[in-house]
């Protein structure tokens, strides 16, 4: 069947913004049914609030609405866009909650759209348990027994018919939110509580517990002729009770026979046609006993997911771009893969080689939360590699996170900073560790059965079995040193083992490692993803290395690289707080705009979620670890043909930038801002001198090398400070310290001071504005491409900042003394390229908080804001351009855009919710409007905390902030606000002749302030709060706001920000438009 | 779900001491592994298979008789061997090429390892080897013969053998049906009563098929091969079918077709599989040709001509049906959206159809099994 033709405009809706549970994968996935659809013809409108997409991008679609998510605005859109159809099958569970809440209230009828992909009742079917179940058993699936209850007293009944242990699943939440497992009736409390708010319909599945069993997953996809393929099987190696977002996965499913896999493949189509997914792809998780086999169903996803683009990176078949096509009417035998060009798209990828995905966690972020996996995903990010066999992709993938480790490195300390031995290990094991399969290689190590860590972990012993042939080589190699043979060095490259740790175990130099592969000539074969394992000749430019190959063959690697002039761009590796998706968005843009350069453009990466890594976005993928060793075999590769210019670093964050030095060394062309400008702006001693000969106010500030030394800066630069180790991304451990006690915790608990890693203490500008710019430089000529000024106070960290662009209340003379000094510092650090500035506005002087030369979180959303292809610039500079100030479009001055950070506090529990100097955000959200107001109140309804028009006001305010609040107040109570105060604040009011109910703190009795939050009695929170007593004592208060999504504010700046927004909300209507219209 | 042999399970782990072993194919091209299962060496067609599960059914399955199966996928033995998967009690394979090394069996259903049933079946393999560097060769250069020997040092010894491997005649024209046919008829009945029969020739006959044909509940009596149209016809067959099976469907042909013309005579409908769809091709008058790389793997996407539906098929051959010799009575059913080739026939005015891949799947999924039903229901509306 032909593509339909009674269908002109189509609605596509996005995820929003990156969240733990829905991240960089809906980019992945949006990105290419826009690009599909249009491909077609169809006016494709699209509406996602995230501005660090490549899919929120002018040219992805042909209106593109940054605005958000919610019921209203989409009305809003579909009412002025006319579309005919909703594509809500690629924005995550966002997209297909819209969906049902525009069904719901008539909305689609209304306007007669039709929903493409999924329709209402195959979505509901899939999405509310009750009716899940209930189909699945109609088929003959088996599913664990199971309770669905909407308040806590049917949850104890049903409890009661269940018995312990059992899963809560809160119904319509993404990543498993507020759910768990519970094996104590005290547990089981607790989480059914927070199931029971987490849930939008407040529904929970009780459920029998199968953890312990082993989990699959099947990537389906179904066209309308009922044609279903399998795209890819997934086996989670950590047993159910892990979230799959949380588990190692492997590709394909490694432990079952063809009958088990057939059965599997057999049930997951019956519940794509018996929950009328009409077209598109699913994903259908299956538990297996692993005693006996006995399958049960889990759950679907009618719609791609996380687990769809790594189906589609690891078998190079591109899940939603078929997906988009089916949904207009194509079947699959109409289509072709078009990445390998050989291969229809109606064929179920066969693969020779594994792929292994890993999850990266951000516990260190979340001091005061275990690092224990449970189903309620905790993961920010993931990393993939593949290799030719288990262990081979396993220690690519270990390498490939960035968290230190060079494959299955020892454990020595339990999450109790206990030493490990023999006898605690197996306690740990039982645990769901962040960490475990390191911890299963460490019990090996200690001489433990496979039997005994399989009883312990329920990782299936074949897993276990590969990790012990990784433990006995390195056992092998430490005792024995590296064998002579060309042959034998081989095997052990082959078992995945880096040259650094093959270093490490032999005590060999790594140059010296090298040098033996060198002479001996031990590289890496570069094979092609081709979807049909070589079965037809392809020419995917998608490639991965591995050492699973005979070295007396000779030449048998497929990477044939071209003779053209090439530019090698590194990605930026997984997803985690402080570096996500907007780095991706940089290195797309850069290889978009090499390409138009005319160069060959060759991507390394190994972010399976991203745009980066699909085969499309460059001419050439290499999906490898972005480690030195790596990196340098991709470059010796492709330096043996045509001409290599250089390699790309400033677009890819802090990941590429580590490697600069490595790449200097190696002499290999960095293009664009030069290694010494980079080492000029990360050493503090020579940045502080720059500063000091451009006459650039810093903050005062010095370097210590121990806990004594950090006490004589102190003395010199006065409390408070910001303390941090050098070299950190997103500000991890960065703290602001008011007295010595606090110092000295510090250097207790945070971090280890040591010649090679000092500590930086600048004093803290307290009460001043935050200013980031970004700009352009070609060494000579600097353009600003944006000024944003931030709504919270300096201190706060930038990436959880809301900021304004264009700056809100700076005056002209500041904005001007901004662009100069950034103009000066760009020529001074001889930048080619991008960088990015953080200034500290106090009393009208400008100070110089940091530089980075390099692309930054902000580009995207300035590059949204203002309408300039800002990536594109920079790399033109990069590549030797001269700058022109036709470059870049002056932007309209009548609109203001805001950007606001979205925070993953819900996940992590007995975290306080207060921001400071160490990132905690996840994703963004971006507005733009006519006034700061109206962007406000967008960027509100965007990250979930809408502003309320009327209700009640809870304020509890420190001393200092006080005489700031009157005003505030005074305006919520113009607007009808009844106001609750706590006793000091209340009193502060009263006596300024505001009318105010006291009640009570929590350390006061009841009724206090946090039972008045859960009867839903308040309605908007504002709360100040310092020294760690109040803080404390508070935290109650901010942890239910959080959990009942209450809006709530932690500055007087943003509470300001607040009441003006509310007052706009009251007068006038929000509008709704495309984001070119703004530039 | 599946039933669990609750036989004692062999879990020693086969690894012993390594033996390097070597495949050295036609044009002198040799490649260094380990030994796996059995000692002996051997020389055989080395094809490949794509599948990424089921090896063990593909090892046991007839149609591979004179072969070396090269697994393109890198892991084979994971999940050990049990009684339940095989496909016929011998293995005609000539040996078994292997990417990894087999790890230790982790299937609830596993009762020995891979290596030991190997040794068991006399199947030699060789571990080790970049399986994938040969695919690419039998891509590029069609299927070779090819021999698996413990490592010769010597470079006589290897000059020999190579020799050994060249003169070997390979699968043009080569009857392999007649080796691996059961010698005996066999007859099975159904689990519920019925008066029907089913005589399935078998040329390699899978098990599965077999099981399939059960399933419909028709008695079905197997013949052997060379089981003559008179013999199979004082059944009084209501159905006949003819089973996939390893060689040149032209030389098996040689005794097979006149079989196949005189059942065609009959009323009775036929239903043929793989070697089974050539013969009875040939039989209507169109030709076969052996293929370059043949096609072996459980995700070939075929289209049913009759409702445009995709199947994805478990397909094992190097031989086809050529789609210009087909006779004007015949029609094209089945396509493969691989190539464009021949999958599947059937007659015009005759209850006779025929599919070149495998609905019985085992290994491979379960798209196609509908054709058994269509079968039956041609054998009821006969009846």
């Amino acid at each position: 069947m032909p593509k339909r033709n009674d269908i002109k405009s189509i609605l596509v809706v996005g995820a929003g913004p990156i969240i733990i549970g829905q991240a960089c994968e809906f980019d992945y996935s949006g990105t290419q049914a826009c690009k599909a659809l249009r491909e077609e013809g169809y006016r494709v409108i699209l509406i996602n609030s995230n501005p660090a997409t490549i899919m929120t991008d002018p040219d992805t679609a042909d209106a593109v609405y940054i605005e958000p998510i919610t019921p209203e605005i989409v009305t809003k859109i579909i009412a002025k866009e006319k579309p005919d159809v909703m594509l809500p099958t690629m924005g995550g569970q966002t997209a297909l909650n819209i969906a049902i809440a525009l069904s719901n209230n008539g909305t689609l009828k209304k306007y007669n759209v039709e929903l493409i992909g999924a329709n209402l009742k195959a979505i509901k079917k899939a999405e509310e348990r009750e009716r899940f179940y209930k189909a699945m058993i109609k088929i003959g699936l088996e599913c664990p027994r199971a309770e669905i209850a909407r308040n806590f007293k049917d949850a104890k009944k049903a409890l009661k018919k269940i018995g312990l242990p059992v899963i809560v699943r809160p119904s319509f939440t993404l990543g498993g939110t507020g759910g768990g497992i519970a094996t104590t009736e005290k547990q089981f409390d607790e989480i059914a509580n927070s199931g029971l708010y987490s849930s939008p319909i407040s529904e929970i599945l009780i459920e029998e517990s199968v953890a312990g069993w082993k989990e699959y997953e099947m990537e389906v996809v179904r066209d309308r002729n009922d044609n279903c393929i399998i795209i890819c099987s997934i086996e989670n190696i950590d047993p159910m009770g892990i979230h799959t977002g949380d588990s190692i996965t492997i590709a394909p499913a490694l432990t079952l026979t063809d009958k088990e896999f057939q059965i599997m493949r057999n049930a997951s189509i019956a519940c794509l046609r018996e929950i009328g997914v009409e077209t598109g792809g699913s994903n259908v998780q299956f538990a297996v006993n692993p005693k006996n086999g006995r399958l049960v169903i889990i759950e679907m996803n009618p719609r791609v997911s996380r687990s769809s683009a790594l189906a589609s990176k690891a078998t190079g078949f591109p899940i939603a771009k078929i997906a988009a096509k089916l949904a207009v009417g194509y079947t699959l035998d109409e289509l072709r893969n078009e990445i390998t060009k050989v291969t229809p798209a109606s064929f179920e990828p066969t693969i020779d080689y594994v792929v292994t995905k890993i999850p990266r966690f951000t516990f260190e972020k979340f001091q005061l939360t275990q690092p224990l996996l449970s189903s309620s995903m905790k993961s920010v990010g993931e990393v993939m590699a593949i290799g030719r066999s288990f262990p081979e992709s396993l220690q690519k993938a270990m390498r490939s996170l960035e968290i230190g480790l060079d494959g299955l490195d020892e454990v020595k300390t339990n999450i109790n900073n206990k030493k490990l031995n023999k006898k605690n290990i197996i306690s740990e094991l039982n645990k769901p560790l962040a960490d475990r399969l390191l911890l299963i290689a460490q019990a090996l190590r200690f001489g433990i059965s496979v039997k005994d860590i399989y009883n312990a972990s329920k990782v299936d012993k074949w897993f276990i079995e590969q990790i012990k042939r990784i433990v006995d080589k390195e056992i092998e190699l430490k005792s024995k040193g590296l064998p002579k043979k060309p042959e034998e060095i081989l095997k052990i490259k082959a078992l995945g083992f880096s040259d650094k740790k093959i270093s490490q175990l032999c005590g060999l130099s790594e140059d010296r490692i090298f040098d033996l592969r060198k002479k001996n000539k031990i590289f890496p074969d570069f094979k092609r993803i081709d979807t049909c394992a070589a079965e037809f000749k392809s020419m995917t430019p998608y490639m991965y290395s591995t050492y699973s190959k005979n070295y007396l063959n000779g030449d048998t690697c497929e990477s044939n690289p071209s003779n053209k002039k090439k530019v090698i761009i590194l990605g930026s590796g997984p997803n985690r707080i402080g570096q996500g998706v907007e780095f991706d968005y940089c290195c797309c843009h850069a290889s978009f705009a090499l390409k138009e350069l005319k160069y060959e453009t060759i991507m390394i990466n190994c972010n399976p979620e991203t745009v980066s890594t699909d085969p499309d976005t460059s001419d050439r993928l290499y999906f490898e670890p972005l480690a030195e060793e790596n990196v340098y075999d991709i470059i010796l590769k492709e330096k043996t043909k045509g001409k290599l210019l250089g390699v790309i670093v400033q677009f890819g964050g802090q990941t590429p930038l580590k490697l600069a030095s490595f790449l200097n060394k190696m002499r290999i062309p960095i293009l664009g801002t030069s290694k010494d400008s980079i080492d000029a702006a990360e050493d503090r001693e020579k940045f502080k001198k720059i500063s000091e000969d451009l006459n650039l106010l810093q903050p005062a500030n010095g370097i210590a090398f121990s806990e004594k030394q950090a006490f004589a800066v102190i003395d010199k630069i006065g409390f408070p400070a910001v303390i941090r180790p050098s070299y950190v991304l997103g500000g991890r451990a960065m703290e602001i310290v008011h007295n010595k006690d606090e110092l000295k915790k510090y250097f207790k608990e945070a971090v280890i001071v040591s010649g090679d890693s000092p500590v930086l203490i600048d004093h803290y500008l307290k009460d001043s504005i935050e200013v980031d710019v970004d700009a352009v430089s070609d060494g000579k000529k600097v353009i600003i491409a944006g000024i944003m000024e931030h709504i919270e106070e300096a201190g706060i960290h930038s990436g959880d900042s809301t900021c304004t662009l264009p700056p809100y209340s700076l005056s002209e003379k500041i904005i001007k003394d901004i662009e100069k000094q950034t103009k000066k510092l760009a020529i001074a650090l001889d930048v080619k390229g991008l960088l990015n500035i953080q200034f500290a506005i106090q009393n009208n002087n400008i100070f110089l908080l940091e530089v980075n030369p390099r692309s930054s979180r902000t580009v995207p959303f300035v590059a949204k804001a203002t309408g300039n292809p800002v990536v594109k610039i920079a790399l033109n500079v990069a590549m030797g351009k001269k700058l022109n100030k036709r470059d870049f479009k002056e932007s309209k001055k009548e609109y203001i855009s805001i950007k606001e950070p979205v925070f993953p506090f819900k996940r992590f529990p007995n975290v306080d919710t207060i921001l400071g100097p160490e990132m905690k955000s996840t994703g963004e959200v971006m507005a733009i409007d006519k006034s700061f107001e109206a962007a406000f109140i967008k960027c509100q309804l965007a990250s979930s905390n809408p502003l309320p028009k009327k209700g009640n006001l809870f304020v509890s305010v420190k001393n200092s902030d006080k005489p700031k609040i009157v005003p505030i107040v005074r305006s919520f109570q113009k607007l009808g606000f009844k106001i609750k105060a706590t006793h000091g604040t209340a009193s502060y009011l009263m006596d300024q002749g505001i009318s105010v109910n006291k009640i009570n703190k929590v350390s006061q009795g009841s009724p206090h302030i946090v039972e008045d939050l859960l009867d839903e009695k308040i309605d908007i929170l504002i709360n100040t709060t310092e020294g760690r007593k109040s803080i404390n004592d508070s935290f109650s208060v901010r942890r239910t706001a959080l959990m009942k999504s209450l809006p709530y504010f932690l500055t007087i700046s943003g509470a300001r920000a607040a009441i003006n927004s509310i007052k706009e909300l009251r007068n006038n209507d929000l509008d709704v438009n495309p984001i070119t219209s703004f530039h | 779900m599946l039933k669990t042999n609750r036989l004692k399970k062999d879990r020693i782990t086969a690894r012993s001491k390594p033996i390097l072993g070597q495949l050295i194919l036609e044009d002198g091209t040799s490649f260094e592994g380990l030994k796996i299962g059995s000692d002996i060496n051997s020389i055989g067609e080395v094809c490949f298979n794509t599948s990424m599960t089921g090896y063990q059914e593909i090892i046991t399955d007839p149609s591979y008789a004179g072969q070396i199966i090269n697994f393109t996928f890198p892991h084979i033995g994971n999940v050990g061997t049990n009684f339940e998967d095989n496909e016929s009690s011998i293995s005609y394979a000539k040996g078994i090429i292997i990417n990894c090394d087999i790890s230790d069996p982790s299937n609830f259903r596993s009762i020995q390892h891979l290596d030991k049933w190997l040794k068991k079946k006399g199947i030699p393999g060789l571990c080790n080897i970049d399986t994938r560097s040969i695919t690419n060769r039998i891509r590029s250069k069609g299927a070779p013969k090819g021999g698996i020997v413990k490592k010769l040092i010597n470079k006589r010894h290897e000059k020999k053998f190579l020799s050994e491997v060249k003169k070997w005649q390979g699968l043009n024209n080569l009857d392999l049906a007649i080796e691996v046919t059961r010698k005996k008829i066999q007859k099975f009945k159904s689990k519920s009563k019925s008066k029907l029969n089913i005589v399935a020739i078998d040329y390699g006959m899978k098990q599965n098929i077999l099981n399939c044909l059960l399933e419909l509940n028709i008695n079905v009596i197997v013949v052997p091969a060379n089981t003559t149209s008179d013999e199979i016809l004082e059944y009084n067959p209501n159905g006949i079918f003819l089973s996939n099976g390893p060689g040149d469907p032209k030389a098996t042909g040689k005794y097979a077709i006149p079989t196949i013309k005189d059942l065609i005579h009959q009323k009775i409908p036929i239903f043929g599989i793989c070697l089974g769809h050539q013969l009875i091709s040939l039989a209507l008058g169109a030709k076969t040709k052996k293929m370059f790389q043949g096609h072996r793997g459980a995700n070939h996407p075929v289209q049913n001509l009759e409702n445009n539906k995709v199947e994805i098929t478990s397909q094992n051959h190097g031989f086809v049906v050529t789609e210009n010799s087909i006779p004007k009575n015949v029609k094209i059913t089945h396509k493969s959206l691989f190539d464009g080739s021949v999958e599947g026939i059937e007659h015009k005015n005759k209850k006779i159809f025929a599919v070149q891949y495998h609905p019985e799947a085992s290994p491979g999924p379960h798209d196609s099994q509908y054709l058994f039903q269509k079968f039956k229901r041609m054998i009821n509306s006969n009846a």
